[in-house]
C-alpha cells in the first residue's frame, strides 16, 4: 500500500505530470467536440486552431524562456503591436521589401529585449516594472508611428499572408503556423541540449547557486530577455501576416493570454519547470474553447474569458498542491 | 552638505520633487493652471480637476499599498473596478423616468461587499494555497471583465438616477468634488489605523521576512488575507467613483490599465514593490503626481494613445533612482572624482 501511495507520489511530482493532465483534457474536450459538432470532424477545424493561434504559440514560447528563469515579460502584446505598426509604415512608406523590413522588425525586437534584460540585470530593477514600462513604452510608440490603421498592400507580403500548405487533401496550413512550429521546435531542443538551456534551467532553479557555480547569470538572464524579445517581434511578424495592417490596439492583453497558456502548459510561475511542447497544448486549449463558443453560437464571447479563467485556476491550484507534494517527497527521501 | 543628504534621502523626496518639478512647469506652460474660480458656490480649476481624478487612484494605491507591503501584488484591480460599476449600476437599474430599483446606499454597499469578495478569492489563494500573488490574481484579472458582463448582460447599463452621479461629481452646494471627501475619508481611516493599532507594523514585518513573522507568533495567513480583502474594497469604492462620473457601467472599459497606474503610483512613493517599509504619505503623492503629469501631458497636447511614452520614460528614471546599484555606481563615480582632485 505505501509502495503505491508512492508511485502516486511520484507521478503528481514528475515533470510532465501536467503535460500529460493538459493532454489528456485535450483531447477529452476535442472527443466531446467530435461528438456534439460535425464541424469538428474536418481536419480543417484542427488545423485552424494552430492558424488562428500562430503568433499566440511563439509569445508563449518566449514567454516560457522569461518564465524559466523566474521573470516576467509583460510587454509582449505592445511589442507584438510596434512591429506589426512598423512593418506596416516602412511598407507604405519606403521601398525596402518585405524582406528587409522583417528583418528590421526582428532587430528592433532583440534591441528591446537587450535593453529591458540589461536594465533588469545591471540596476537589480524589478522584471514586472522594467517590462510594464516596456509595455508602456511600445504601445505609445506604435501611436506615435501612427493612430490610424496602415493597411500592408505589399505584394510580397499578402502573398506569403494567403498562401496555403496544403498537408493533407482537404487540410491546409498558413506560413505563420510553419514559423510557429520551427519555433517551438527550436525552443525545445535549445533547451534540452544546449548549454544556453541548461544555464536558464539552472538559473530559474536557483539563482544564487547557479552564480555559485560559477554559471554567467548575468549574460545567460539578458539573453533570456532578448529571446523573449525576438519571439514577440517573431509573433508580430505572423500576427501582421493574418491582420495585414498596423493599428495601436493590436493584440491588446496577448501577455496575458501567453502567460496563461505557458502556465496550463505546465510552466511554474517560480521558474525553474517547463515543458515546450506543454505550452502549444496550453495555446490549443483556449483556442478550443473559443471553437466551441463559435460553434455553440448562442454563448457569448465573455465566456471565453471566464472559462480560461477557470481552467488557469485549476492548473494553477493543481500546481500549488504539486509544489507542496514535492517538498514532501523530497524531504522525506532524505 | 549633512543636511542636504538627510533631505534627498528621505523617502519623500523623489516623489515630492517630480510633483513639485511637474507643477512648476506648469506654472510656466499652461497659462491659468493654478486658477481656481467659483461657480454657483463650486470650485472649478485644473488642480481641482486632477484631485478629483486623482482621487481614484489614491484610493486604489492605498489598497495597493498594502498589498504590496505584503510582498505581494494584486493586478486584479482593475477588473474588480469593472464588476463593482456593474454591481452598482444593475441594482440602481437603467430606468429612463431617473428612479431607482434600489435605495443608492444599498446599492453602494452591495457593491462593495462584491468586490470584499472578490478580495477574499484572492486571499484565499495568496495565503490558504501559497500561490504567487502575481498568478492568483492573474485569475480574477482574466475573468472579472466576463464576470462584470455576466452582470450588465453584455450592455452597459447607463444610470439616469441623479443621485448616482453625485459620487463621481459634486453634491449640489458643496465646494469640492465628493470624491476628494471619499479619498480623504479613507485615506484617515488608514493612518488612523497605522497610528492606532499596530496592523501597519504587522505587515511590514511579513512582508520583510514571512516566516520569520510567523515563527514571532504573527498570524501571517490571516494578515495577508486581510491585505487582499481591503484592496478588494479598495478597488470597490474607486469602481463606484468611476462609474458614477460617467453615469454607467461598461464592464470593458471601466479600470482598464487603473491596477497598473496604482502599482506605479506605490513603486513613485519609495515603496519597493518586493515587500517590507511601506510608504502611505509616499504613495498619494505618487498619485498626484501620476495625475497631475497625465494632464499635463494632455494639456501640452498629447493624446491619450501616446501617453503611455512619457509614462515610461518617468518609470524608468524613477526606479533607477530608486536603484541601489545605480546609488552605488554614480556614488564611486563622484569619489573616483574627488580623489582626481585631491591627486592634482
Amino acid at each position: 500500500m505505501k509502495n503505491v501511495k508512492g508511485l502516486k507520489d511520484r507521478l503528481v511530482a514528475s515533470r510532465y505530470f501536467s503535460f500529460g493532465i493538459t493532454a489528456f483534457l485535450f483531447i477529452v474536450l476535442y472527443v466531446i467536440g467530435m461528438m456534439n459538432y460535425r464541424g469538428f470532424l474536418k481536419p480543417q477545424v484542427f488545423c485552424n486552431l494552430f492558424i488562428d493561434n500562430a503568433a499566440l504559440i511563439i509569445a508563449t514560447v518566449g514567454i516560457t524562456f522569461v518564465l524559466l528563469i523566474g521573470g516576467i515579460d509583460i510587454s509582449i502584446g505592445s511589442v507584438v503591436a510596434l512591429t506589426c505598426m512598423t512593418s506596416a509604415q516602412l511598407l507604405a512608406n519606403t521601398n525596402l521589401g518585405a524582406g528587409v523590413v522583417t528583418v528590421i522588425v526582428l532587430a528592433i525586437g532583440l534591441l528591446f529585449g537587450l535593453v529591458q534584460g540589461w536594465l533588469i540585470t545591471e540596476f537589480d530593477m524589478q522584471p514586472f516594472i522594467v517590462t510594464l514600462a516596456g509595455q508602456f513604452f511600445a504601445r505609445g510608440l506604435t501611436a506615435i508611428i501612427s493612430r490610424e490603421t496602415i493597411d500592408i498592400t505589399d505584394p510580397t507580403y499578402t502573398a506569403v499572408a494567403s498562401a496555403r500548405v496544403y498537408i493533407m487533401p482537404k487540410a491546409f496550413i498558413s506560413v505563420g503556423v510553419i514559423i510557429a512550429i520551427v519555433t517551438l521546435v527550436v525552443a525545445t531542443l535549445v533547451l534540452k541540449y544546449t548549454r544556453f538551456g541548461r544555464n536558464i534551467y539552472a538559473l530559474g532553479g536557483s539563482e544564487s547557486s547557479a552564480q555559485l557555480m560559477g554559471l554567467p547569470t548575468k549574460s545567460t538572464k539578458i539573453a533570456t530577455y532578448m529571446v523573449c524579445g525576438f519571439c514577440s517581434a517573431l509573433a508580430g511578424v505572423v500576427y501582421s501576416l493574418i491582420m495585414l495592417s498596423g493599428y495601436p490596439l493590436h493584440a491588446v492583453g496577448m501577455e496575458m493570454d501567453a502567460i496563461a497558456s505557458s502556465v496550463i502548459g505546465g510552466t511554474l510561475m517560480s521558474g525553474g519547470v517547463a515543458f515546450v511542447p506543454g505550452t502549444l497544448l496550453g495555446v490549443l486549449i483556449q483556442g478550443i474553447i473559443q471553437t466551441f463558443i463559435t460553434f455553440e453560437g448562442t454563448l457569448s464571447a465573455w465566456w471565453t474569458r471566464i472559462i480560461i479563467a477557470l481552467l488557469l485556476c485549476v492548473f494553477i491550484v493543481m500546481q500549488a498542491i504539486i509544489v507542496r507534494n514535492r517538498h514532501r517527497i523530497t524531504s522525506s527521501d532524505k | 552638505m549633512e543636511k542636504w543628504k538627510k533631505i534627498t534621502s528621505s523617502h519623500l523626496f523623489l516623489p515630492v520633487f517630480a510633483l513639485a518639478l511637474l507643477l512648476i512647469f506648469n506654472a510656466f506652460a499652461t497659462p491659468g493652471f493654478f486658477s481656481i474660480e467659483v461657480q454657483n458656490g463650486q470650485l472649478f480649476g485644473r488642480i481641482i480637476d486632477i484631485l478629483n481624478r486623482a482621487s481614484i487612484l489614491i484610493v486604489l494605491s492605498m489598497g495597493m499599498t498594502f498589498v504590496i507591503a505584503t510582498g505581494g501584488i494584486d493586478i486584479s484591480q482593475g477588473s474588480v473596478i469593472a464588476i463593482s460599476g456593474a454591481v452598482c449600476c444593475y441594482l440602481i437599474g437603467g430606468a429612463t423616468d431617473g428612479t431607482a430599483q434600489m435605495p443608492l446606499f444599498v446599492a453602494c454597499l452591495a457593491a462593495v461587499a462584491v468586490c470584499a469578495v472578490c478580495g477574499v478569492w484572492n486571499g484565499f489563494l495568496v495565503s490558504k494555497l501559497k500561490i504567487q500573488p502575481m498568478v492568483a490574481t492573474l485569475i480574477l484579472m482574466t475573468a472579472g471583465r466576463g464576470i462584470a458582463m455576466l452582470i450588465t448582460e453584455g450592455q452597459n447599463i447607463t444610470v439616469y438616477y441623479k443621485p448616482f452621479t453625485y459620487i463621481g461629481n459634486s453634491i449640489p452646494g458643496s465646494p469640492l468634488p465628493t470624491t476628494i471627501y471619499i479619498a480623504a475619508a479613507v485615506v484617515l481611516l488608514v493612518v488612523l489605523i497605522q497610528k492606532k493599532t499596530s496592523v501597519g507594523m504587522f505587515v511590514q514585518a511579513v512582508g520583510i521576512n514571512a516566516e520569520a513573522a510567523r515563527r514571532t507568533g504573527l498570524n501571517v495567513t490571516a494578515i495577508i488575507f486581510i491585505m487582499y480583502i481591503f484592496s478588494g474594497m479598495c478597488a470597490g469604492v474607486a469602481g463606484l467613483m468611476e462609474s458614477s462620473m460617467i453615469a454607467a457601467a461598461d464592464p470593458n472599459n471601466a479600470g482598464l490599465n487603473m491596477e497598473m497606474d496604482a502599482i506605479l503610483s506605490v513603486a513613485l512613493g519609495g515603496t519597493l514593490l518586493t515587500g517590507g517599509r511601506f510608504y502611505i504619505g509616499g504613495s498619494i503623492i505618487g498619485a498626484i503626481t501620476i495625475q497631475t503629469l497625465t494632464t499635463t501631458l494632455y494639456a501640452l497636447g498629447v493624446s491619450s494613445e501616446q501617453l503611455p511614452v512619457y509614462k515610461a520614460a518617468v518609470v524608468i528614471l524613477i526606479c533607477l533612482l530608486q536603484s541601489e546599484k545605480f546609488k552605488k555606481i554614480i556614488e564611486r563615480k563622484s569619489l573616483n572624482q574627488k580623489k582626481a582632485v585631491k591627486q592634482v
